[in-house]
């Protein structure tokens, strides 16, 4: 058993998404994309760190080596860079590479390749390119996950042209979104949450896509604008859920993509409330949350009733003992708490 | 002092290749190094006047690396190259006008002036991609053979690099997952023992750099590249061993750069080597060695080499003019291929 698995189990979801239909769990949502995927497209193939151990990657690549192969399915040598090398020229030549990792903080040993040569091919030989690959990895919290196994670094890779970066927050999504992640041409990072990973959700059976660059309101209200993805969407949806019986109602937008950024839904939205927090599972600074916080003042000054505010983690790497951590991450409580000072003014 | 000597035999008791290739081979590829020996040689003679805005690094002095591997590629063979791409897009028939359009900052340049000379790109000759970090094409080309052991073609995929290119860690990542997987891919180090003006002393050990490729269980060899035949002949046998499914090669090519590691002209004086180093390297030209090879073989005269001279100068000429004739791009140009649809 993984060693934070105790308590990612123990996180208790209320299902944002209570539609009808079959319920799915996250991991097994994804399991079935790649399940989808694989079938598909001979071109597709997975390969990371254990995808065919009995951990199978928190469960996302369970059973798919038995059916579709170890030359299509395989686990690789502890190389990053020069795996996301031979993705990058596998994708340069029609394959299109699934590659997991545990964590995102691995995906920072292979820099090079991702930033300096998947994301330029296409630009660089003029369009003679093209790079259709998934990047995965799963962001870590708790548990001594500490300074090392928990980065979210989305925000580093925000301002690197070419990319694609993907966050969902759903099992809906998880499987829709990477489905479209490895039909799209180009490099694409998705970034999900390890908290998430125990969340069950309502999944249409068979193929479906969630399209990259879009966003969704999870909650709508006239008060405030929250946008987010991922985890930090989920505490903020908790916020507002405890507000909502002191008569605040929040806007919340799952931007489920942020690049391309979905730039429409948070004008139109904004326009309605004025007010704008801007949530991240990363660092405050230089990244998500400043991005989009400048964008609201730079384009959409004249909606802003009040300062643009932003939650994310403070510029302090993460502690990994447990007392240090609750300090650390911003909690349903604190958001609420911003939320409150942002509608009072 | 000397401290890179060429320790190869040139062609001493290649007296036989005559009877093992077609004369018109032998010739053809004295041509093709000739060819990239006169374009280079026009490129330094006009680089002071600007026109080309892009760096440059010259392979003067290492033709016959270029020319000999890509005689035993097909056209549908992948190459992968480093910084120093112009001796491997000529040889592997890409196209001199796009190649000079590029240097140019043309709209019409291989890659539409997106990339510059390090980026000489051309797939439809299997010029398939380069980098400007050293190493950075050598993962790029084995996820190329994955391509191709995963599809069942039969494509063999090679990258340059130098010898610093095998200092990097992701080298040492490719050369495990190559052999692991038995890729078909050769990876082709032109050890021209300076990087930028560093001497290999000063990086490794004194070690020869195929046998610590060998130590990653690969096929590994050293072959004089200063020998278009001994290259071509090296090649060869690697490429029939990715293709039967023998696994991966390395060769490594001792070669050396008659120029500075960029721009116009040797540095030598500059005191990072020395001038008496280049001169004794000079003294076994690639070129001039096969063609007095060649002569003594009575496969050519000084009247036909003169003549072909003239025919490529005439070919260069026309290109250069095609060239700066040809358009910049525009603004719009600078906002297409940010992604593919």
């Amino acid at each position: 058993m993984p060693w934070d698995e105790g308590l990612v189990n123990s996180l208790v979801y209320e299902a944002p998404d209570p539609g009808t239909g079959r319920s799915l769990g996250y991991a097994k949502a994804i399991n079935e994309a790649l399940d989808i995927a694989l079938a598909h497209d001979p071109g597709v193939f997975v390969l990371g760190q254990g995808v065919d151990d009995p951990g199978a990657m928190f469960g996302t690549t369970r059973g798919l080596q038995e059916k579709y192969g170890a030359a299509r399915v395989f686990d690789t040598p502890l190389s990053e860079e020069g795996m996301m090398g031979v993705c990058t020229g596998a994708a340069m030549n029609g394959m299109r590479p699934v590659y997991m990792h545990n964590r995102p903080d691995f995906i920072l040993l292979a820099f090079n390749q991702l930033v300096t040569h998947a994301s330029k091919y296409h630009y660089m030989d003029n369009g003679q390119t093209t790079v259709p690959m998934v990047v995965w990895a799963a962001i870590g919290r708790g548990w001594g996950s500490g300074a090392q196994h928990s980065q979210s670094i989305q925000g580093l890779l925000l301002g690197v042209p070419g990319l694609k970066i993907v966050m969902p927050s759903t099992p809906y999504d998880a499987k829709g979104l990477m489905l479209a992640a490895i039909a799209d041409n180009n490099p694409v990072l998705i970034f999900e949450h390890r908290w998430l990973m125990k969340k069950d959700g309502t999944v249409p059976e068979g193929f479906y896509t969630v399209p990259l660059g879009k966003g969704i309101y999870r909650r709508r209200g006239s008060d405030i604008t929250i946008v987010g993805a991922s985890h930090a969407l989920e505490v903020a949806l908790q916020a507002a859920n405890k507000l909502a019986a002191d008569g605040i109602e929040s806007e919340i937008i799952d931007l489920r993509t942020l690049k391309p950024l979905d730039e429409q839904i948070i004008a139109e939205s904004l326009k309605k409330t004025g007010k704008i927090l801007v949530v991240d599972t990363g660092w405050a600074m230089g990244g998500v949350c400043a991005e989009i916080g400048c964008l609201a003042a730079e384009k959409w000054f004249d909606y802003l009733k009040s300062p643009v505010r932003r939650v994310g983690l403070p510029d302090i790497p993460t502690p990994a003992g447990y007392t240090l951590e609750q300090f650390y991450y911003p909690d349903a409580e604190k958001v609420a708490g911003v939320i409150r000072e942002m509608v009072k003014k | 002092m000397i401290r890179y000597e060429y320790s190869e035999n040139g062609y001493q008791g290649w007296g036989a290749a005559r009877g093992r290739f077609q004369d018109e081979f032998l010739v053809r590829l004295f041509r093709d190094m000739l060819r990239i020996r006169l374009i280079e040689e026009e490129i330094e003679r006009r680089y002071h006047q600007d026109q080309m805005k892009t760096p440059i690094h010259l392979v003067i002095g290492q033709e016959a690396t270029s020319v000999g591997c890509c005689a035993a590629l097909r056209k549908t063979d992948l190459l992968y190259s480093s910084h120093r791409t112009h001796g491997n897009y000529l040889a592997k028939s890409g196209d001199l006008k796009a190649m000079l359009c590029e240097m140019h900052c043309r709209i019409n340049g291989c890659v539409g002036s997106r990339g510059g000379s390090m980026h000489l790109i051309d797939k439809s000759v299997g010029m398939a991609g380069t980098s400007a970090i050293v190493a950075g094409a050598i993962p790029i080309a084995a996820g190329s053979a994955l391509t191709a052991q995963l599809q069942g073609l039969d494509r063999v995929s090679v990258v340059f690099f130098g010898d610093a290119g095998t200092e990097e860690g992701v080298t040492s990542e490719s050369l495990n997952f190559a052999a692991l997987k038995k890729l078909p891919v050769i990876f082709f180090c032109e050890n021209n023992f300076y990087s930028v003006q560093s001497p290999l002393a000063t990086r490794q050990p004194p070690r020869e750099i195929y046998k610590w490729a060998a130590g990653y269980g690969i096929a590994s060899v050293r072959v004089d590249g200063a020998n278009v035949l001994a290259v071509y002949e090296a090649v060869r046998e690697a490429v029939k061993r990715a293709r039967e499914g023998g696994g991966a090669t390395f060769i490594e090519a001792p070669v050396y750069r008659f120029r500075a590691h960029g721009g116009a002209g040797d540095d030598s004086h500059t005191g990072y080597r020395d001038t008496a180093e280049l001169k004794a390297w000079e003294e076994v030209c690639p070129i001039e060695t096969y063609f007095r090879f060649l002569a003594d073989a009575g496969l050519i005269t000084i009247a036909q080499r003169e003549h072909m001279h003239a025919e490529i100068m005439l070919e260069v000429i026309e290109a250069f003019d095609y060239a700066l004739a040809s358009p910049n791009p525009e603004e719009k140009d600078l906002y297409a291929h940010i992604y593919s649809d």
